[in-house]
């Protein structure tokens, strides 16, 4: 299991990189590795020509700024989940990233890495897809350009992003300050891919109040994460409850359930719509804990 | 032609020069070029943990990361951690007190793990523990010994108040 | 005098291990070594009809390419099966690289010899290989249906053995039974995944017609043998030494075709080479265990004891049958387990699969006979309206009919009959450790905040410390330092210390002082591994004997050498000395502690140059002993385990895990209970984790540590153990075997626990492991069949 040989290429800059990728054959770009390096172990992945990101210092970093957070795509996963001001202003993440490999692979990996990578499992993509108005930034020798998360989850592992484009920073829009939040999942172990696991974000009317916003997304279901539509609309202007969270998940329906030696797709659907429930319960009473705290 | 290039790097704090191959591995290069065999290799996918080596302080898996990869970084192992070479460290006595090895394969990676755990965190719970060492698979002794012997080195060094420098390279 | 046996002192092996100065077979770098990679078939089942290795032969850094056909005559034979037995109808071994048929996906059919590894993996795919796939099979169940393609082509039949145990007349016990329960079980098929894969050098010296086998084995002698039959060279030409070993847990003990190939690569290149298994390669071609069908049906009367069991069982061996009809044998010797089962009868068949071989995995036969004979006790339970622990307690064999024959041959050849132990004991303090009897409350408990608890309870008799022997050389070097060889390698059992323990109390001395030098065929001629849980009784009692032997030869010299009786020395602190103890001797004070280092007896002992030996002496402070049990010692447990289940997503959580054990005498107590935890740790990833998964032809689907899910930290709970010790009467230790204990019994008791969670629904768990989503699938299953009931 060692890696097919290649050429090493290592650019400190992003117009280095893309130019790299624009002019060189078979090329990949290496971010964390925490993807990549396994598959050119096994010789899944051969490129010829390994263009790698860690050098380039732009290419990481926390900012908030006009209602978003913006991630350098190179920013490594635990910088998100040590960082005070994602506690503070997108804490869905740092709920997530518990779930996310383990600490050594956190340490390298980073939150363009696992978008590319686009595991349908994946839970740093799947609080991308909760966010509505995530906006991805990619930059190629010809130019900068900008992409909603629908223009980027194309299929089964498969990113939007033509092939000499570089992912560049990932833009989340903020929700209000007491919104509830939950990250839950079922892995067979600690740290596994999730067979489902379920963002939910909810902002209700204060204390007690009906919810005013929900945004649900579940992974590890389909081909890629889905926006469980018509379990958020069952929600608005409702108070949460039991009942109405038990609802709004038979209200999540997954015809294209993926299935395979493992996990069927029956497991998969009755294991979502268990998460909606407890995702949605979880959000809701942390949001009544933020009303409290306030 | 093979691609090529000389990197240096500090190996638990001296300096190594060497041209490799980039396509080697961290791992590879500390056990095969280094011959710093305490790094061990037991799956080479990044899931047993038994490559961990700490790189500017954090754990990585080395069988995920080029040699090339760690070129100007300090990279501290296994072989870095007895402050003597007859004596052991905290976390070393522990592991020998609690019988937190048998086959002692896994051993260097969950030592490498506790290190940069037990910087971090002085007050661990058995959960937490658990839960840090959770990316690192041993097939002989259960865990149980291994998260005692956490527990008990935690405590030991915060008996000893300043000497989790002792940790601390 | 026993200042160290029985201790829980340190381990002699960890200082070096914990600072990364351990030495395993990948850290051995030899001048000129050469590395080698291999090319592995990607069909279940092919012809080969032709291998083009130009290509990768012309690649920059390549040595050889060596197939079949370049190997010497007497290399091209298959590999000897070392465990004929009469019940076996074809064998079926591999050659060391195959002649014309690949029968497993995975099998090595050509190596590749190169400067370094990366460069032999390039090669390796640049070999060119006319396969012409053929027909597979998968399951070994349908292997045994009528038009089902042969595993091998050259095979009559997918059956390799059949063969029956049988005890009690089992037709009268059906025939009068008042209640018949039967059931069906299949239990599947792991591995040991070991933590260090396997791998060796071979290092040919062709000046010295020596060659040195460095390998991370727990049979080196068996290796020897082999090696000599093949090279046909005289034994003290090949030399197999292990090094440190990453874990062995059965699988390493076999005599691998690829080793013979690195063996024969060295040989024909005259350097040395290195294969270093990956973990790719160790989940396709290192042996596994445990796929086996049971359909079994149980007799027992109105008070629910047992009348008789009976039933088939079907073991697929894989490709090929290394280990014979032991595993299955073992298998269905340990069914009736601590029970008094008046009649048995177990017919078995052994069939062939295109998956690679079975041979033992840590305990060997002994889960599966546990889980099946502990799931018919439960069934019994239940079907009589009873308590799992009353209805177990009613059927065991009581203290005082020890010693019990079973009335079965076990694979040793010799009747199973179980020389001690108390297992009503064992199974009322286990249910004590777990409070079995509060258990009912906090069932209720949970119950009213939609938890839900169940506890599982599994009793085993395990035979360990099998023959034939295990050998041991005691010596006094003549710098009066003590070494112990030992034929047998260990992979974590830490026989460094236990052995150095058992000799030091002879020649009291601290047993850091005591070297044991384990696992070379240079240093002990006769030796047969690290398996069965054997060591400690066979390897251990020879180490008593041949310590004693010396002990008392020193003595002997001693008391010449200082003109005192023997009665009156000791051996203390590295000397041999006189008692000191006034008053019990003649000796006159003034010479008490006068005495002699074991340097000066041993220079004395090896005679002088040129002088005459004393007469009736014999040259040298060293005995070698060969401790030949006469039947397995028989060790026994009861596991008491208490789950959650999560019935919505079907995960399990173990809450509480409590083990009794009885392993006899304890050499150290700290390592046994280390062996104890690490075996359960194995139980709970045979019950709840992990899966080998193939397809329909036989394609192994899980191949990386993601897919076929080893327990972590976070899945493995605390475990609770603590012992009786029935000294064993069978050896001069009283010890029993305590390696796989924790494996064997523990399966048994999780599963039961997680059935006895899901009994609200009525749920049987009759497969292993038992996953998630199967526990969802059951549920919604008895749901439905309740519905269409009502």
């Amino acid at each position: 299991m060692k890696p097919a040989p290649f050429t090493y290429h290592d650019p400190r800059t992003v117009e280095e990189a893309v130019g790299l990728l624009a002019s060189l054959d078979n090329a990949r770009v290496l971010a964390g590795g925490q993807s990549l390096m396994p598959m050119m172990n096994f010789r899944y992945a051969q490129p010829d020509h390994l263009i790698d990101l860690n050098r380039i210092a732009a290419m990481s970093g926390i900012s908030v700024d006009k209602g978003a957070i913006a991630f350098g795509a190179m920013t490594r996963q635990r910088e998100i989940e040590f960082s005070p001001q994602v506690s503070e202003v997108c804490p869905i993440l740092q709920a997530a990233l518990v779930h996310v490999g383990h600490r050594q692979t956190r340490n390298r990996g980073t939150i363009g890495g696992s978008l590319c990578h686009f595991d349908p499992s994946a839970e740093l993509v799947n609080c991308v897809c909760v966010h509505d108005g995530a906006v991805l930034k990619a930059r190629s020798k010809r130019g900068e350009r900008t992409l909603t998360m629908s223009d980027f989850a194309v299929g089964y592992m498969t990113h939007g992003l033509a092939p000499d484009e570089i992912l560049c920073s990932i833009s989340l829009p903020l929700w209000s300050p007491r919104h509830g939040y939950a990250y839950v999942e079922v892995a067979r172990r600690r740290g596994d891919f999730a067979i489902a696991g379920v963002a939910a974000l909810i902002e209700t009317e204060g204390r007690g109040g009906a919810i005013k916003r929900a945004s649900l997304s579940v992974a590890g279901v389909c081909q890629t994460p889905v926006r469980p539509r018509a379990a958020e609309a069952a929600l608005l202007g409702e108070r949460p409850s039991q009942e109405l969270f038990e609802a709004a998940a038979s209200a999540g329906e997954f015809p294209e359930a993926l299935s395979d030696a493992y996990v069927s797709a029956d497991y998969r659907r009755h294991v979502a719509q268990v998460l909606i429930r407890r995702a949605l319960s979880a959000a809701a009473e942390k949001a009544e804990e933020r009303w409290a705290d306030a | 032609m093979p691609d090529r290039r000389r990197i240096s790097v500090l190996v638990n704090g001296a300096g190594y020069e060497r041209e490799v191959e980039t396509r080697l591995t961290l791992a590879d290069f500390l056990r095969h070029d280094l011959r710093l065999t305490g790094t061990h290799v037991g799956c080479e996918h990044g899931v047993c943990g038994a490559c961990t080596v700490l790189l500017d302080g954090l754990s990585v898996r080395s069988c995920l990361m080029l040699a090339v990869q760690a070129d100007g970084c300090s990279i501290e192992t296994v072989e870095g951690l007895a402050p003597a070479p007859d004596q052991l460290n905290l976390l070393q006595q522990a592991f020998m007190k609690r019988h937190a090895l048998q086959c002692g394969f896994c051993t260097p990676g969950m030592l490498m793990t506790l290190t940069e755990y037990l910087r971090a965190e002085p007050n661990p719970t058995e959960e937490g523990v658990r839960e840090a060492l959770s990316g690192n698979i041993c097939r002989c002794t259960g865990y149980q010994a291994i998260v005692a012997a956490a527990l008990d080195a935690a405590a030991a060094l915060r008996e000893q108040g300043g000497a989790r420098e002792e940790l601390a390279k | 005098m026993n200042a160290w046996f029985g201790a829980s002192v340190q381990r002699k092996e960890d200082p070096a291990l914990l600072c990364g100065k351990g030495r395993y077979a990948d850290d051995i770098h030899l001048p000129g070594m050469l590395q080698a990679a291999f090319v592995r078939s990607p069909f279940p089942h092919a012809r080969i009809r032709n291998i083009d290795v130009s290509a990768a032969k012309a690649l920059a850094g390549v040595h050889a390419v060596l197939t079949y056909r370049d190997l010497p005559e007497r290399l091209q034979e298959p590999i000897e099966m070392l465990q004929p037995n009469p019940s076996i109808l074809q064998v079926f071994m591999p050659h060391v690289l195959p002649k014309d048929e690949v029968c497993y996906a995975g099998e090595a059919l050509a190596i590749v010899v190169a400067e370094n590894r990366y460069i032999a993996e390039d090669a390796a795919a640049l070999v060119e290989v006319d396969y012409e796939p053929l027909p597979s099979v998968s399951d070994c169940l349908k292997g045994l249906e009528p038009g089902a393609p042969l595993a091998q082509a050259r095979a009559n039949s997918n059956i390799l053995a059949k063969m029956s145990l049988q005890s009690g007349d089992i037709e009268r016990a059906f025939r009068n039974a008042p209640h018949v329960y039967r059931e069906r079980l299949h239990l599947h098929r792991g591995g040991a995944f070991f933590m260090e894969c396997r791998g060796l050098v071979a290092d040919w010296n062709p000046v010295s017609a020596l060659l040195t086998v460095h390998v991370g084995t727990q049979s080196p002698h068996r290796l020897h043998r082999v090696l000599i039959d093949l090279l046909q060279c005289h034994d003290s030409q090949v030399r197999v030494v292990t090094p440190d070993i990453g874990g062995g847990f059965g699988p390493r003990g076999q005599v691998y075709h690829e080793y013979l190939a690195v063996c024969a690569a060295s040989i024909l290149l005259e350097r040395p080479v290195k294969w270093i298994e990956d973990r790719r390669e160790n989940f396709l071609a290192t042996n596994q265990e445990r796929d086996q069908y049971w359909d079994m049906e149980i007799a027992v009367d109105e008070e629910a004891r047992i009348l008789g069991l009976r039933g088939r069982l079907v073991h697929d061996t894989g490709a090929y049958l290394p280990k014979g009809v032991v595993l299955p044998w073992i298998a269905g010797a340990t069914v009736p387990g601590p029970y008094v089962l008046p009649a048995y009868k177990l017919d078995i068949v052994v069939a062939m699969t295109n998956k690679i071989s079975v041979s033992p995995v840590r305990g060997a036969g002994r889960p599966q006979g546990v889980v099946v004979m502990e799931r018919m006790m439960d069934l019994v339970a239940a079907k009589r309206g009873l308590d799992r622990a009353e209805v177990r307690r009613r059927n065991l064999i009581r203290p005082e009919q020890m010693p019990y024959a079973v009335g079965i041959t076990f694979r040793d050849g010799r009747p199973v009959v179980y020389d001690s132990g108390d297992y009503p004991a064992c199974q009322a303090r286990a249910l004590q450790a777990a409070d079995y009897a509060g258990f009912a409350e906090r069932r209720e408990r949970a119950r009213r905040d939609g938890r839900y608890i169940g506890i599982g309870i599994s009793n085993s008799v395990e035979a360990t410390g099998l023959g034939p022997y295990e050998g041991a050389t005691v010596r006094v070097n003549t710098n009066g330092k003590i070494a112990v060889y030992v034929g047998a390698s260990s992979q974590g059992q830490s026989h460094k210390t236990t052995f150095a323990q058992i000799a030091a109390d002879h020649f009291g001395v601290d047993y850091r002082d005591v070297v044991v030098i384990g696992g070379d065929t240079a240093t002990i001629s006769q030796g047969h591994g690290t398996f069965g849980a054997r060591m400690a009784v066979t390897a251990g009692s020879s180490v008593h004997v041949a310590a004693a032997q010396v002990a008392s030869q020193i003595k002997s010299i001693a008391a010449e050498m200082l003109e005192v009786p023997e009665t009156e020395l000791e051996l203390r602190n590295g000397r041999v000395q006189v008692k000191q103890v006034p008053g019990t001797s003649g000796v006159p004070r003034n010479i008490e502690g006068v005495g002699l280092s074991l340097r000066e007896v041993a220079v004395r002992s090896i005679g002088m140059s040129g002088f005459a030996m004393r007469p009736g002496s014999k040259p040298g402070l060293e005995s070698t002993a060969y401790f030949t049990p006469d039947k397995s010692t028989y060790a026994n447990g009861t596991h008491v385990v208490e789950v959650e289940v999560d019935v919505e997503t079907g995960q399990v959580r173990i809450l509480r895990f409590v083990v009794v054990h009885d392993c006899g005498r304890l050499i150290n107590p700290m390592i046994v209970h280390g062996q104890i935890v690490g075996g359960v740790a194995h139980a709970v990833g045979n019950a709840l984790l992990e899966r080998m998964v193939y397809d329909a032809d036989g394609q192994p689907l899980s191949t990386n540590f993601g897919e076929y899910m080893l327990p972590l930290a976070s899945d493995v709970p605390h475990v609770n153990v603590s012992h009786l010790e029935t000294p064993s009467p069978l050896n001069p230790l009283g010890v029993k075997g305590v390696g796989e204990g924790g494996t064997i019994t523990g399966i048994a008791a999780i599963i039961s626990a997680v059935e006895d969670a899901l009994s609200p629904f009525g749920i049987r768990i009759r497969e292993t492991p038992i996953s998630p989503q199967r526990i969802v699938e059951l549920i919604k299953e008895a749901r439905q069949s309740a519905h269409k009931s009502v």
